[in-house]
């Protein structure tokens, strides 16, 4: 009897958080898997199955390959980076230095800036001839360079601005991390007579691996979901150069109204973040330590 | 995708019944108004100063104007709001996206609304060059409203320091090389100061690189919006000049030109000529610090430029009373009086030739004759890039474009490898 309604209970409480999972995340996935496999209807042509037609135009679409790749680069770009610097700015402010709280905030302050004046910010500073970065530059004798321009430059551009935008953010959950860290273990280990690289490195970098995993997981995400800054600076250009996997879903969906392709290739990112959650959740946990 | 039009149709219908239950206790006819803002300027403040001057001589309806954000925002919106069936009645959009609101079916055409003698006048004054993007198929979609052309911003203080005549524009594509030779400005170390000339080539190239191909003697597209014509051999020769500018004549800054900040450049004195719209006037005449000129576009076999902007469009779904009210609408705010004041306020083209004939543009044509180069560029105008399934067609020249100013493919082979991806994206509309 006690089991019956403890299990009600539980159901019970579940419930609203449930309601809204099955209603916002799972029912369009499941809706989108169907349209996925219909044509897009039109006017004078209602919706049809189609099978696997719109995902055999995927791997014929040589736009489909260029953003995929420009995605996997710029996650590779971004994440490692962000998260080193992440890092290393949290330790630094965690010290006892001058103008602490200041610097805090400075790191942080990117992160509450809308992203969309954050990239007409950046606009300018890109802007060939007289953009910050150009002017900076050319105090070093450089010539002018056209950053988001040029084929080879315009990714890693964008991708600058999202470490920087990015970094800060990190910052905040190392810092929240390190602060909880017992300071016992540094006394302990400044008695034994090990060096701040050792320590850092047996002690202070494996207490914090469960939020190295929430991070990572996070980095990854924003990785294929980060693209305001797209639509302001470059909107995928040039000559698709900056087309990432949002932006290209964006683009069918919304300019093209081509909805049933646009929900094959909602698809395949949603394959691809379950892959890359499935993998950190289960290499990543065996070496994570709790505390 | 479609569960989330449908979500969002959810909560936009249940909107709508509480404002139709509201309107049907107080009588009026509603009418919803959409209108995004391209250009600076106070436009808000104009649209609600219409809505209610409107309403007051016209008591039975209630015009509605909403913001919707950029053109690209609005035919999202506009077309979202259309599948979840509870559209504007009427919209200002891009003139370019008639085809794409047929295909759609959610438009009707002005053709049954126009009845009288008077509506017919009307219908007839408007510049020809604005209504091609606005008929096809024997009928009429749209009604130009916030039209404008590409047109070339020049500063006189420059040509005057580079030894040019500053009232004398370049007339052609020779004098305009020749002239962003002599204003092109290197320091010691050969690092440029001023460029000569810049055509924007971010976002939208297409539309002013078709101000190169219609001066070269060839428009893009047929009028059916069925074929395009991006390998012939004068839209080559376009994109040709366009990539020599940037490698042969080293007049143009390199890589893609920036559209947003090529005004700024222009005010920053880094390049002595630009082309953009005649939109930017109000802007570039608050903004330049120095005397600037505007003229039309240079010739190579002929004069000529895209026209661009926004029309007026009526949706299907609306009631013959709606319909009426925002055709009654239409009409009342392009009056040549009205149509003068908002090509004052904004910097569009007023869309009309009695409007130039008004007092009140009259007056301003004569303190600011820069205003009226568009109104005489009209007559080489043509209509601007649009076809079927328009923006996946018109991508494709983009993303050509962009690979031949930055040097991926030779002219010739990005336009091939274009009309070749065009051609299978309109097979099925023929």
């Amino acid at each position: 009897m006690t089991r019956t309604r403890e299990w009600v209970h539980a159901w019970l409480l579940l419930l609203p958080a449930m309601s809204l999972l099955v209603l916002f995340t799972h029912y369009p996935t499941v809706a989108n898997l169907w349209h996925s496999l219909h044509s897009t209807p039109r006017a004078n042509h209602p919706s049809v199955w189609v099978g696997l037609d719109n995902y055999r135009n995927l791997i014929e679409d040589p736009i489909f390959w260029q953003a995929l790749t420009n995605n996997l680069w710029y996650a590779v770009g971004t994440i490692p980076l962000s998260i080193a610097l992440a890092l290393l700015m949290a330790i630094w402010v965690n010290d006892r230095i001058p103008g602490r709280g200041i610097l805090r905030l400075a790191y942080f302050t990117p992160t509450i800036l809308p992203m969309i004046a954050v990239a007409n910010i950046w606009l300018f500073f890109y802007t060939p001839e007289y953009g910050l970065l150009e002017q900076v530059l050319a105090w070093f004798g450089s010539a002018g360079h056209n950053w988001l321009g040029t084929r080879s430059t315009a990714l890693p551009a964008l991708m600058v601005v999202a470490i920087w935008k990015e970094a800060g953010f990190f910052m905040i959950f190392y810092l929240a991390a390190l602060q909880s860290m017992s300071p016992q273990l540094a006394e302990a280990a400044a008695i034994e007579g090990a060096s701040r690289a050792y320590f850092f490195r047996r002690v202070t970098f494996p207490l914090l691996m469960p939020t190295t995993l929430f991070v990572l997981v996070n980095a990854v995400i924003n990785a294929f979901r980060m693209v305001d800054h797209i639509v302001v600076m470059t909107r995928g250009g040039p000559d698709n150069a900056t087309e990432l996997l949002l932006y290209y879903i964006y683009e069918i969906g919304f300019r093209f109204w081509d909805s049933s392709y646009a929900a094959a290739l909602t698809m395949v990112l949603l394959a691809i973040l379950g892959i890359f959650a499935l993998l950190q959740f289960s290499f990543l946990e065996r070496r994570t330590h709790y505390q | 995708m479609r569960s989330l039009f449908r979500m969002l149709g959810r909560a936009l219908g249940f909107a709508a019944i509480v404002v139709a239950g509201a309107a049907q206790a107080q009588g009026p006819i509603e009418v919803p108004f959409y209108f995004p803002i391209a250009v600076g300027g106070p436009v808000p403040k104009i649209i609600d100063g219409y809505a209610t001057a409107f309403e007051k001589e016209n008591p039975g309806i209630q015009l509605k104007p909403i913001y919707t954000g950029s053109y690209q925002e609005s035919i999202a919106k506009a077309l979202t709001a259309v599948k979840s069936g509870d559209p504007p009645v009427t919209s200002i959009l891009l003139s370019t996206d008639m085809y794409t609101l047929i295909d759609e079916g959610a438009i009707v055409p002005f053709d049954d609304l126009v009845k009288t003698a008077d509506d017919h006048a009307w219908l007839k004054s408007f510049y020809p060059a604005f209504m091609e993007n606005s008929q096809t198929g024997g009928k009429t979609w749209g009604i130009p409203f916030q039209r404008s052309t590409v047109v070339l911003y020049y500063n006189k203080e420059a040509f005057k320091e580079a030894g040019l005549d500053p009232n004398r524009p370049p007339a052609t594509w020779a004098e305009m090389t020749a002239n962003a030779e002599k204003l092109t400005r290197r320091d010691a170390s050969g690092k440029v100061t001023q460029w000569g000339v810049q055509i924007p080539s971010s976002g939208f190239p297409y539309w002013l690189f078709q101000g190169l191909a219609i001066e070269n003697g060839a428009n893009l597209m047929n009028a059916a919006g069925t074929e395009v014509y991006y390998d012939k051999p004068e839209v080559v020769g376009a994109l040709q000049y366009w990539v020599d500018l940037v490698n042969k004549y080293k007049v143009h800054p390199p890589g893609i030109v920036e559209w947003g900040t090529t005004p700024k450049d222009f005010f920053e004195r880094k390049v002595a000529m630009m082309w953009t719209t005649t939109g930017n006037l109000t802007n570039v005449r608050a903004n330049a610090k120095f005397d600037f000129g505007v003229a039309m576009l240079p010739a190579m076999k002929q004069r000529g430029s895209p026209t661009g902007g926004g029309n007026f469009y009526i949706f299907k779904k609306s009631t013959p009373a709606q319909r009426e009210a925002a055709f009654k609408f239409i009409k009342w705010v392009t009056q040549p009086e009205r149509a003068a004041q908002w090509g004052i306020d904004t910097g569009y083209v007023a869309v009309r030739a009695d409007a130039w004939d008004t007092p009140e543009m009259k007056k301003y044509v004569a303190g600011f004759p820069a205003a009226a180069v568009a109104r005489d560029q009209l007559p080489y105008a043509k209509a601007e890039l649009s076809t079927h399934d328009n923006q996946r067609v018109t991508k494709v020249l983009n993303d050509a474009l962009q690979a031949a100013l930055t040097g991926s493919k030779t002219p010739a082979q990005a336009l091939k490898d274009a009309q070749r991806e065009a051609d299978r994206l309109l097979r099925s509309y023929k």
